[in-house]
């Protein structure tokens, strides 16, 4: 500010210097990834011995998987989506209802037990058609209205699923939903442990007719088998979303996202492109639902609300919207701190208060529920603070990507020069 | 008239002949359905003045105002605690208290969210627009987990202080009618109007319509626009500490998310009458009020929420600008 000639030149040298920083740190985080997700579940059960935190770390994928779909809608083509759970829900749902006797007690009366690997893209296409139809009359919409209009539909539909009991069941949920399962013939290098999943003769059903079971390798509750599923269905979701994000309709999605009035008048079809984004991140969601009800086995209303939509969002931004590895890394994170530190917070607080003789604070009394019982109550607020702190501190997120770290030093740079043609004057 | 445009109209004439039908059938059911949605709806209102003046001058979804009213019942319920007054009789102690504690919750309230502008919207004015629509959110968690650290998830009480009981009420031809349905009314109708007179009428009130306008110019002018929207957010919060007390009067119960699901109905009035219009949010605010009211006996209770949102979506499709709006051009 105060030498700004000496300044200016050394700008463009230093802006290739970071792209191409950038780039080899893009490349180093999917290796990083990469080798932890290979031997994280060796180095689990080496270690503890269960595989409890297996199962945690397939629930996480779910997650990343989600937070990979919502920055193709909020990073890449920048439509703020306040209801992406609502998409969740369908693809878990359409997993749900045709992969369980729940259609036997609706009025169809006939239950259908399609194979989980037909289903997931089924899944997928059925949230990818939902994210159409809400987004070809609601895209015209100026951004925020956008978010309301998701947040609106993001409310209908768990609302929708308590409501209409005898198809969703309701609060009771969709229970006892089939595992994947593969021919008998692929068993994984996995087959010969002891304590996870092995052939069986009777828990497939066989295609066509769902009363005859075949002998196959299922998946059960066996939390490797979907640990592994889902680290490959994370790589495809990558390489896809990578692709689109390279390619012309990427470029497209930008434009949009940076001036809606010159994309258009560059000759994009503005609507087609941001439907588009909508339905591609919507598949996506559609995509983990399948995934998230196979691997729970239940599907309740309750696990679809805002909060999870803001969850997933939460992880996109915090990330840094539009990277790919960022928001890979942001999801983890913000998994991590949801499940494992803040639940953990009030027994450590307890006892850290038993340490320095304020046992008094633990006890309950009057109005005071207890040191652990009041910890337990900060979540929320942490998690608020989190998103506030995180949007004033560090608007671009943990590793902003390429394009807007150098937008945001480009408008730096802007909002500085007025005040350098001040200084001229004066 | 374009076939959106019909199809909006096509809706509401069906709404319109069901509800006539129900007004023919049932006279004395419809009418005493009507008469708690205007009282809802006037709680509605008051809440929706405060999304519809924020939007109009900043263009932000402020989502932590719901959160703001709900916290303007708990301070409120806290003052009310300093009182020993009597909740089967009015008496004079419960006069002072009422007297007392509304301006004192407006004010709080109103000092409370002139914090929240200064440290969670005002950095991030000149911020890309998803940047304080997500602090939005976050402030919204926070006043919750607030409420949530203060009372845990139980529903707090609120002292049953307005003149109730067989003295404070009637019936007429069948309907029944309690003061505290009067009182709900005739508190938003004179707020109401002394918003209009202040939007209207002072200097203040020029320089906000005129930053809402062309932020820019009004500067060029010499407003002081970090003041007027500061008043903005201290104006919109008087008005919802008011709600919020009248709420925890009216209902005598509430809990720390109660601002959630109020907050999002009250935005929808907002959009219903047409967003940044300050007489369509009063008006708005009402029309929910009935339609929700209509909705519970009619449809069922649990389609309320699924009609409310339905309607959002609906106006926003078909008739973006709301009821009263004006169409802007995109800027």
């Amino acid at each position: 500010m105060s030498e700004p000639v000496a300044r200016k030149p050394r700008f463009p040298m230093s802006l290739l210097q970071r792209r191409r920083r950038i780039r080899d740190r893009d490349a180093v985080i999917y290796g990083v990834l990469l080798i932890l997700a290979l031997a994280f579940p060796a180095a689990v059960l080496y270690a503890t011995g269960s595989n409890a935190l297996i199962s945690q770390a397939g629930h996480a994928g779910t997650y990343v998987l989600l937070a990979i779909g919502l920055n193709v809608v909020v990073g890449f083509a920048g439509l703020l989506d306040l209801g992406y759970a609502a998409f969740f829900a369908i693809g878990a749902y359409t997993y749900a209802l045709f992969a369980s006797t729940q259609l036997g007690s609706s009025p169809l009366h006939q239950s259908y037990h399609l194979p989980f690997w037909l289903m997931i893209f089924v899944g997928m296409f059925v949230a990818a058609a939902a994210g159409a139809i809400l987004g070809f009359p609601t895209l015209r919409l100026r951004g925020d209205y956008l978010a309301i209009v998701t947040l609106g539909f993001g409310e209908i539909v768990p609302q929708l699923s308590y409501n209409l009991p005898q198809w969703t069941g309701g609060i009771n949920a969709i229970g006892g939903i089939d595992s994947p399962s593969l021919p008998a013939w692929i068993t994984g290098p996995w087959a010969g442990a002891s304590n996870i999943a092995i052939i069986r003769p009777d828990t497939c059903r066989v295609l066509g007719n769902s009363t005859k079971f075949a002998p196959c390798f299922s998946f059960g509750f066996d939390p490797i088998a979907f640990y592994v599923l889902v680290v490959i269905m994370i790589i495809g979701a990558v390489i896809l979303v990578g692709n689109l994000h390279r390619s012309r309709l990427g470029r497209a999605w930008m434009a949009i996202r940076e001036d809606e009035v010159a994309a258009a008048a560059m000759g994009i079809n503005t609507v087609t492109t941001k439907l588009l984004a909508f339905a591609i991140g919507a598949s996506f969601s559609g995509f983990a639902g399948a995934y998230y009800g196979a691997s729970f086995g239940l599907v309740s209303p309750d696990s679809f609300l805002f909060l999870v939509s803001i969850t997933v969002l939460v992880m996109v931004v915090l990330g840094g919207m539009g990277n790919i590895t960022g928001v890979i890394v942001g999801a983890l994170v913000i998994y991590f701190v949801l499940n494992s530190v803040l639940p953990a917070l009030p027994s450590t607080v307890e006892s850290l208060a038993n340490n320095f003789g304020l046992s008094w604070l633990n006890v309950q009394n009057g109005d005071w529920p207890g040191l652990a019982q009041e910890t337990q109550r900060v979540n929320f607020l942490v998690y608020g603070l989190i998103l506030v702190l995180m949007m004033l501190l560090r608007p671009q997120g943990i590793f902003p990507s390429r394009v807007r770290e150098q937008e945001l030093k480009h408008a730096a740079v802007q909002e500085e020069e007025p005040e350098v043609e001040a200084s001229h004057a004066s | 008239m374009s076939l959106p445009d019909v199809g909006f109209y096509v809706i509401c004439a069906l709404a319109i002949i069901g509800l006539a039908y129900e007004a023919i059938t049932q006279p004395t059911a419809f009418v005493q359905i009507s008469i708690f949605g205007i009282a809802d709806g006037a709680m509605y209102a008051l809440v929706a003045l405060g999304y519809t003046m924020v939007y109009g001058i900043i263009e932000l979804i402020n989502f932590a105002h719901g959160d703001v009213f709900t916290l303007g019942a708990y301070i409120g319920t806290a003052i009310l605690g300093f009182f020993s007054f009597n909740e089967d009789s009015f008496t004079t102690v419960n006069l002072l208290a009422l007297l007392l504690v509304f301006p004192v919750v407006m004010l709080i309230i109103g000092g409370i969210n002139v914090g929240i502008e200064r440290i969670a919207y005002r950095p991030l004015r000149n911020a890309p627009r998803l940047a304080p629509l997500i602090t939005a959110i976050g402030m919204s968690f926070v006043v919750e987990g607030v409420m949530f650290l203060w009372h845990g998830p139980a529903t707090v009480h609120v002292p049953d202080l307005l003149p109730h009981g067989p003295g404070f009420e009637t019936t007429i031809a069948g309907v029944f009618i309690g003061f505290k349905d009067v009182f709900v009314v005739v508190t938003t109708v004179i707020l109401v109007a002394l918003l209009a007179v202040f939007i209207n009428r002072t200097r203040l009130g020029k320089a906000m319509r005129a930053t809402a306008q062309d932020r820019d110019a009004a500067q060029l002018m010499g407003i002081d626009i970090n003041r007027t929207i500061a008043a903005t957010f201290f104006i919109g919060a008087l008005l919802a500490g008011a709600g919020g007390m009248i709420w925890g009067l009216y209902y005598n119960n509430i809990f720390y998310n109660l601002g959630f699901r109020t907050g999002l109905v009250a935005f929808t009035a907002a959009v219903f009458g047409g967003i940044g219009n300050i007489p369509g949010a009063a008006i708005g605010g009402l029309l929910i009020g009935l339609i929700s009211a209509y909705s519970d006996s009619y449809i069922g209770s649990k389609w309320t929420e699924v009609v409310i949102f339905g309607i959002l979506i609906a106006v926003l499709v078909f008739r973006p600008t709301g009821l009263l709006g004006m169409r802007v051009p995109e800027k």
